[in-house]
């Protein structure tokens, strides 16, 4: 379990997480959803101790990370790929952190075989594949077999095989009571993995949601329509809770509130003539992208309506 | 079935049992990190050979002179076997002293430090068990080379005008004073590795340190030439091995307490960084 209460980091004047509050639960894979740039990476980093917040605080299994009397067994992550030394084997690197905890020789075995490194183990970190690092960065994370998993972008790099493998890997330790949370900037590969997503944009959560909810949060019900008159179909369709939008130069109106069946009556009660009628189910990545253009207009917006 | 079903648990039982952070364990790690490194080996390897291989050219340059009759440099006239077996020390602390910066800098250069300090979120451990581990054998491998570089000294001197043997009084702590020394440089180097978190910074901050500002008094007015000269670390450090004392230097004593004093203040820095800094 994760909690973060008003977490905030900034660096200089540039404010990289905004008063986040967001709760990771066990049993689920919960997905860390952004652009680039998001606050995604510092996030993560605040909820190790890396970086310590501005204010605010974020709390694992109901402690600050660095007041856990074994740290590694609480939560164990994925920060940014390359954190290793490249002059040490694999296992060395596994074998340092693992001294650290007391943990045996045989669990450093161990995550070296779950992650399908057994034949460059003793080989120089420093000359593996960007693949080969990502999956040392995962075994490392498994290490204190920790309660909480804790992965930063874990499929970069990683061939169509080890994708996969990521994936039966999460669903499975959050199958085990685990807690999983995994930041990705695709949401096409979150949607096949998470059971929950948090979305950040611009250091703010956007969303704290279900994927199906998310759809039908986002447009879901948006129908484009082209006809002859595209002025006098905007004053047609206008109503409360109904969005038109249009496109100087195009006879295409992108149509929110209002079902398909409906616009095309109304058009034919005006006698207007429909050339198309489509209804558009948004999927996830474009779900996502409105989502966070959102965040960038309304950040616009309110800078300019508090400077008003 | 159930032996399929039973397996696993009893696995993440055995690795939760005992599963702690300890300081002891931090050590511990830190000792795996540096022999896990080929730089650990070649470097030590280079300080005890500096050790050995400078002080037995020394004493045979001695001996030869000696033999051919000429006179001698005062600086030659001055030596003893004591002066010429130590003549390496110098080149041995820059050696360990380097090796120091970068087991502390290496970690934020590679980007190590966040595997470190995700395992360590208490953060200090890792700097006192940077600081005692590699400290302790930068001691270790001084010591023993001090002494090894003695005993051939002494051999090949003995017939000379100034023999020396280990059981003349002050030698032996004068050894141990050099591997000392040589400690508390590698001390130093970890924490200026950690203070500057760069490689080339802790380098030119250790070797500025210790080669640079002694030359740089003769910049000063001579009446506070010498008050200020001899608590400088380099000149302190090597009051810890000097035998006998020269003029205007600090005792044996006086000179481990100062330099333990400047370099528990970079380690203080350092500490202070790495507390309050993000990694």
């Amino acid at each position: 379990m994760i909690e973060a209460r008003q977490l905030r980091k900034r660096y200089g004047d540039k404010t990289a997480v905004d008063a986040v509050d967001f709760t990771v639960r066990p049993g689920a894979v919960t997905g860390f959803l952004g652009p680039n740039g998001a606050g995604k990476s510092t996030t993560m980093r605040m909820i190790v101790g890396l970086d310590a917040p501005t204010s605010g605080t974020v709390t694992v299994n109901g402690r600050r990370y660095d007041r856990h009397a074994a740290p590694l067994h609480e939560v164990g992550a994925l920060l940014e790929a390359r954190s290793i030394h490249p002059g040490r084997s694999a296992f060395q690197h596994l074998m340092a952190l693992a001294h650290t905890h007391g943990i045996s020789r045989s669990r450093v075995d161990d995550v070296i075989e779950m992650t399908g490194l057994q034949s460059v183990a003793r080989k120089r970190a420093g000359a593996f594949s960007l693949g080969m690092g990502q999956r040392l960065g995962i075994a490392s994370a498994l290490l204190g077999d920790p309660q909480t998993v804790m992965l930063d972008e874990p499929v970069n790099g990683l061939d169509p095989e080890g994708v996969l493998w990521i994936r039966n890997l999460l669903t499975g330790l959050a199958a085990e009571g685990r807690t999983v949370f995994v930041s990705s900037h695709l949401m096409s590969e979150m949607a096949l993995v998470a059971d929950h997503l948090i979305v950040i944009g611009r250091g703010r959560v956007l969303a704290d949601t279900t994927v199906q909810d998310l759809v039908r949060q986002v447009g879901g019900d948006t129908v484009l329509v082209a006809g002859t008159d595209p002025a006098r179909l905007r004053n047609v369709l206008a109503g409360p809770g109904v969005n038109v939008v249009g496109w100087p130069g195009s006879q295409q109106l992108s149509v929110t509130g209002l079902p398909a069946r409906e616009i095309g009556l109304r058009a034919a009660e005006h006698g207007i003539a429909l050339f198309e009628l489509t209804a558009k189910t948004v999927s996830l990545e474009e779900a996502f992208m409105e989502l966070t253009r959102d965040a960038v207009e309304y950040h616009a917006a309110s800078s300019t309506g508090s400077a008003a | 079935m159930s032996i399929v079903a039973e397996k696993p648990q009893e696995r993440t039982r055995h690795t939760q049992q005992g599963t702690k952070l300890t300081a002891i364990r931090v050590a511990h790690s830190e000792w795996a990190k540096l022999w896990s490194l080929r730089s650990t080996w070649i470097t030590l390897s280079l300080g005890l050979l500096v050790l050995l291989a400078f002080g037995t050219i020394a004493a045979l340059q001695y001996t030869s002179m000696t033999e051919s009759g000429a006179e001698m440099d005062p600086e030659w006239a001055e030596a003893s076997t004591l002066t010429l077996a130590l003549f390496g020390v110098p080149f041995a602390m820059i050696a360990l002293g380097v090796l120091g910066v970068l087991t502390a800098s290496g970690e934020y250069t590679t980007g190590l430090i966040r595997s470190t300090l995700a395992a360590v979120p208490t953060r200090l451990p890792v700097l006192w068990a940077k600081a005692a581990v590699y400290g302790g054998l930068a001691f270790v491998v001084g010591t023993v080379g001090a002494f090894a570089a003695f005993l051939i000294a002494s051999g090949l001197l003995s017939d000379s005008s100034i023999a020396m043997s280990i059981s003349d009084t002050g030698v032996v702590r004068s050894l141990f004073g050099a591997g000392v020394y040589l400690g508390l440089v590698g001390v130093a180097g970890v924490a200026l590795g950690a203070l500057l978190r760069s490689t080339a910074g802790g380098i030119s901050a250790l070797v500025g340190t210790f080669m640079l500002v002694p030359g740089l008094m003769s910049l000063l007015p001579e009446s506070w030439r010498d008050d200020i000269t001899r608590y400088l670390p380099s000149n302190a450090g090597e009051a810890i091995f000097a035998l006998p004392q020269a003029d205007g230097m600090l005792s044996a004593g006086a000179g481990l307490l100062v330099l333990t004093g400047w370099t528990a203040l970079a380690l203080g820095g350092a500490a202070y960084r790495l507390r309050r800094s993000d990694a």
